[in-house]
């Protein structure tokens, strides 16, 4: 009975007579949600345009912000920093699609999934090699992102919004936006989406496959060298940062793989999920259930719809 | 020349359809297996107990996973978990009852991982693919957890990891600080033989059919009238069998003790990797997976060093070891690249190409 | 298909003939220390400055002196990542090769090696980590644990507070909260603190923050907001910290009530919250900055010569005295052997003997190039950590100051807990062997 009371009263009751804490965790969760969707937005780019479960995009997150923090450290100016490791990526994308992609073409998924495993390895190591393994402080400032902290009075508390983090949401919704603009009225759009669709009938149509991956591939760059910036502004840029990723599966289960919607909403979801769940039911059983809540809520959620919140329905033949 | 088949004919459908059916196949078996056994008596602790004896771990480790992925088709990133499983439920049972000898409980414990194995398997039958393998985290994440945070796992021990008790059998320490690497050798890799054996049975028999009829189309398996909800969990529970098995193995014959971190997702990743490397849906895959993850980082870790030292570049530990990230990365694209089916099929295809040899036309 | 296949003979006769290199011999009068360090993966960014205070002061006895007592050090690093399966293979490579001691820098792998010890007669020298237990020497002779272990650490975080607020009985109804890293490194201080809040009546919380959240720890932070608690103390280990600083000034935390354990206390880790981890606190017993004779020395004959990976403004930093220091300990355990044995060349066994009989006084302290750097240390048979003082340094924006005197652990109230554990130890792992090694007089 006092289990059942502190379930389903306790904390319904702490929701209405904290609102401040109430809205502070959900502002937590969304800005969470906001870096987790980011990273899925990486995981979904590519697997819709190559049927790649890339592995590797934690890394290329610590990887992109380690190259624009190491060569700020090593006097390049952080605009210049910034081009350079665009330029980075993009070298990266093309090089990923020469060695591991094409030599790999038509090979079944699991394969595709296992290279990018090679992939993260080599990074890890190059990253390592190249730029040391402290943790290294994000030029937040010298990027023109904002720092300090607002307090809004709400509901009879104080609720801290971090300017970084109204920054992150900004930066990450004019991204998509771009991303939606970029897909559905460019050339390369509707080539990429072409592909997405299915590969022969884009090839015999005439589009080059190989531009589309590198494209794909440089796309996902951007969006871990964004991601990177915004977590590394949040604590700091180190090669613990490329556990996070794990954090974007179960926002990529819920929103399915193949849906950029989905990976914006399931990101919502899971973030705010977590910390709610984290913070209101936690302490019950000792806190910490952080790690594995996501992938139960997102396990609970596949029960139901096998393909996920937005993805393709699933249509098997013999 | 020395590897053909002429002159061994046979007369019934069951020599036919041997594991074996090659009489050099059987000799070079019998080598193998008494050469292992062999290499016991060289008293190379290194040899034993930082190569030998993991490398038989994560070769059981990696059967366990190769049944369900590479047979059954069932992508599971949970290994980690699993074989934690096994681990903790061996140490719950031999601290419990010390009298009952611990390889009996070593080979139990497995069961416990195949109860849980089965429960996190429920959703595997709707869902699939990598979709499959994220539901399978859940279980990895969550167990993690449950070895951290349920003290009653580990005895309240205040170091909150387990560790192995002195164990003996016919009055030889197998199991704590006085087991001599020789002798820990010797039960890992009996086990290891033990299981592996009874692997290959089952997959040659009616239940790896099945398993790989699922794998190969679920819809098309359940029209021939195997029970697709069945078969899987049990390949969920054989595998995770295998697993908890290895897992109790890794603490108590290798480690000597543990925290729950050794169990933890890249674990499961360090696993998978063997199978898809060895090759999916082959056993001696499995050896040769372990093999190439495990064992190639530690010969790299000691050629490098002399391999770089004649032309004078004196590099630092930490170099060595990123060197070793990028070879190993570099290497697993490579191998991907080369033989997609991983070196099991390598295996084949020399064996293949030794049958016509010297003659190949 | 033919190329393919030459690669692919290459590689396999290249990895063979890699496996069966003979491992380099070590040549005579030497004697052989291996350290291993992670100055990759997720924990180097507190590996990196521990390693080479430890290489270069050792390195520098070789260069100065001529190695320990005329016999010339073999440094050697093996890398462990932080991973405990690379832990073992590092071991089980230097073992072979007659070490002298073992320094894991890490629980995981020093669990893993408490029990082999004694029976390949290799001491473990845990400095300040590892399993509280094993300070007591009864039980565990070839494990040791000094300056302090994280019991003494957390009863002088309480003795802190206490004198702060004004005594231990203005505790009752406060909350201290541990914000710790969700593994058995993190949960060490829990038993102790927990007897403490029954006895001085204060609400303790407890705040994990798991391996793989130690960069993402907004919920924990939440929670604390809502708990209010009066004091927190930092347990944790790698990126978790710079984290917990940076959330700690977010939250507008009161810093000066922000304590952290010694491994919680590198310059990164506060630097990473700006000018709002100004206050923070954190333990420390050995000095921090290079203004000491030895660390001018290690400039000198090491750095200034290239002979190490330090930056030349780093040498000083709070991690990289604490490496130096644990290279004191490791050549004053050696020295100490070559006095009682009186063998230039000593083992493993002569080793453990010698740090049993440690006792570093203020005049060896000043003779080492480092007095007042540390407090003196003494170790004895029974007592293998020595419970020593702990001061508290506080960070000013720039750099760590001193913020208190040397503050004695509660050691009554540590060591029957020590004692009590180390027997449970011994009884759950049957057959754990009686100690026989003979007792040496402090010298």
């Amino acid at each position: 009975m006092d289990l059942l009371f502190k379930i389903f009263v306790e904390p319904f009751a702490l929701m209405v007579s904290a609102p401040d804490l109430l809205a502070q965790t959900l502002w937590e969760g969304l800005v969470g949600g906001v870096l987790y969707a980011l990273i899925a937005l990486g995981f979904v780019l590519i697997f819709k345009a190559s049927g790649v479960f890339n592995f590797a995009q934690g890394i290329m997150v610590v990887f992109a912000a380690l190259t624009l923090v190491g060569l700020h450290e090593k006097g390049v100016p952080a605009v210049l920093a910034l081009l350079l490791t665009i330029a980075v990526m993009f070298v990266l994308a093309v090089a990923v699609e020469r060695v591991v992609l094409k030599p790999l073409v038509n090979q079944p998924d699991i394969i595709l999934f296992m290279a990018t495993f090679g992939l993260t390895y080599f990074l890890v190591g190059l990253g390592e090699l190249i730029f040391g393994g402290e943790p290294k402080v994000m030029i937040t400032r010298e990027l023109f992102l904002p720092q300090g902290a607002t307090d809004l009075q709400l509901f009879g508390g104080v609720v801290r919004i971090q300017h970084i983090d109204v920054a992150a949401a900004v930066v990450a919704s004019l991204m998509i936006a771009a991303l939606a603009v970029f897909f559905s009225k460019t050339r390369i759009g509707r080539a990429l989406r072409a592909v997405a669709d299915s590969h022969k009938a884009a090839l015999s149509v005439g589009i080059s496959l190989d531009q589309i991956w590198i494209i794909v591939w440089f796309t996902a760059g951007i969006v871990a060298l964004v991601t990177g910036i915004m977590w590394g502004a949040r604590s700091d840029v180190s090669f613990a940062l490329q556990i996070i990723a794990l954090k974007a599966l179960p926002v990529l289960i819920l929103g399915g793989f193949t849906s950029i919607p989905g990976a914006i909403v399931g990101g919502l979801i899971i973030g705010v999920g977590e910390k709610i769940g984290e913070f209101y039911w936690g302490p019950l059983i000792g806190g910490g259930i952080e790690t594995w809540l996501a992938y139960v809520i997102a396990l609970l959620f596949l029960l139901y719809r096998p393909q996920g919140l937005f993805g393709e329905k699933i249509i098997e033949r013999i | 020349m020395f590897y053909r088949e002429a002159g061994q004919y046979k007369t019934s459908y069951a020599a036919d359809m041997a594991v074996f059916p090659l009489r050099e196949d059987r000799i070079g078996l019998a080598v193998i297996i008494l050469a292992a056994y062999a290499l016991a008596f060289t008293r190379n602790d290194f040899l034993l107990q930082a190569v030998m004896i993991p490398f038989l771990i994560f070769s059981l480790a990696a059967i366990g996973l190769n049944l369900l992925t590479g047979y059954a088709g069932l992508l599971s990133l949970g290994t980690g978990g699993f074989m934690g499983v096994g681990a903790y439920a061996c140490y719950k049972l031999m601290t419990a009852f010390p009298e009952v000898n611990v390889l009996v409980w070593i080979l139990l414990s497995g069961f416990f991982s195949a109860a849980v194995g089965v429960l996190f398997g429920l959703p595997s039958l709707r869902i699939k693919g990598f979709y499959l393998a994220v539901a399978t985290l859940a279980a990895q994440f969550f167990l993690q957890w449950a070895f951290n945070r349920i003290p009653w796992l580990y005895n309240y021990n205040l170091s909150g990891a387990i560790e192995a008790p002195l164990r003996t059998l016919f009055g030889v320490p197998i199991i704590g600080p006085t087991a001599t690497a020789e002798v820990r050798y010797l039960v890992v890799l009996t086990l290891v033989i033990g299981l592996t054996w009874v692997a290959s049975n089952l997959v040659h028999g009616r239940i790896g059919r099945e398993w790989m009829a699922i794998r190969d189309m679920d819809i098309a398996a359940e029209l021939m009238g195997i029970k697709l909800f069945q078969t899987k969990l049990l390949a969920f529970a054989v595998s995770s069998y295998y697993c908890g098995v290895a897992g109790a193995m890794l603490v108590f014959l290798w480690y000597g003790g543990a925290e729950y971190t050794v169990f933890d997702i890249n674990q499961s990743f360090f696993i998978l990797f063997m199978v898809i490397i060895g090759g999916l849906g082959s056993l001696i895959g499995s050896f040769f997976g372990a093999a190439l993850i495990f064992i190639m980082p530690i010969g790299l870790g000691i050629a490098l060093p002399a391999l770089l030292g004649p032309f004078g570049i004196n590099v630092g530990a930490e170099v060595i070891e990123q060197l070793r990230f990028m070879i190993v990365g570099a290497l697993i694209i490579f191998f991907l690249i080369v033989e997609p089916h991983g070196l099991a099929r390598l295996w084949q295809i020399a064996k293949q190409k030794l049958r016509v040899w010297p003659f190949p036309y | 298909m033919a190329f393919r296949k030459l690669c692919l003979g290459a590689l396999t006769a290249a990895l063979a003939g890699a496996a069966s290199l003979p491992l380099p011999a070590i040549a005579q009068e030497t004697i052989y220390v291996p350290l291993f360090t992670y100055r990759t993966g997720p924990f180097a960014g507190s590996g990196i400055p521990v390693a080479n205070g430890k290489h270069d002061y050792l390195m520098m006895l070789n260069e100065r002196d001529g190695g320990i007592g005329g016999v010339k050090l073999v440094i050697e690093e093996c890398e462990t990542g932080y991973d405990t399966k690379k832990g073992v293979e590092c071991y089980e490579a230097v073992k072979s090769k007659g070490p002298v001691m073992i320094n894991p820098w890490s629980t995981g792998i020093t669990l893993q090696l408490i029990p082999k010890a004694g029976v390949d007669k290799i001491p473990i020298l845990s400095m300040a980590y590892g399993l509280s237990a094993a300070a007591d020497g009864n039980v565990f002779p070839w494990v040791f644990y000094p300056p302090a272990t994280y019991w003494d650490g957390a009863s002088v975080f309480l003795k802190h507070v206490a004198a702060t607020e004004g005594g231990f009985d203005k505790l009752k109804g406060k909350t201290i909260g541990l914000i710790h890293l969700d593994a058995p490194y993190g949960k060490e201080p829990i038993p102790f603190l927990e007897t403490q809040a029954k006895e001085h009546g204060f609400n303790l919380k407890l705040y994990p923050v798991a391996a793989q959240d130690m960069q993402n720890q907004s919920s924990i932070w939440l929670n604390i907001r809502r708990d209010r608690p009066d004091w927190l103390y930092i347990q944790g280990w790698g990126a978790m910290n710079p984290t917990a600083v940076k959330e700690a000034a977010r939250t507008g935390f009161p810093m000066d009530r922000l304590v952290g354990v010694w491994f919680a206390g590198g310059e990164d880790d506060a630097r990473a919250g700006g000018a709002g981890a100004k206050g923070y606190k954190s333990l420390n017993w050995h000095a921090v900055g290079a203004d000491f004779p030895a660390l001018q020395d290690i400039i000198k004959h090491v750095v200034d010569k290239g002979k190490s990976q330090t930056p030349k403004d780093k040498v000083g930093e709070n991690y990289y005295n604490r490496g130096v220091y644990n290279a004191m300990l490791i050549a004053e355990g050696i020295r100490n052997a070559q006095k009682i044995t009186g063998k230039k060349v000593v083992n493993g066994e002569d080793v453990r003997r010698g740090l049993e009989s440690l006792n570093i006084d203020e005049a060896r302290l000043k003779e080492l190039g480092l007095a007042g750097f540390a407090a003196p240390v003494k170790v004895t048979c029974s007592d293998h950590s020595g419970h020593h003082a702990i001061y508290i340094q506080q960070w000013d924006g720039t750099k760590w100051v001193r913020a208190s005197d040397w503050i004695e652990p509660m050691r009554d109230k540590v060591r029957p807990m020590l004692e009590a554990a180390a027997k449970d130890y011994a009884e759950k792992n049957t057959g754990w062997p009686k100690r026989t090694e003979p007792c040496d007089k402090s010298s």
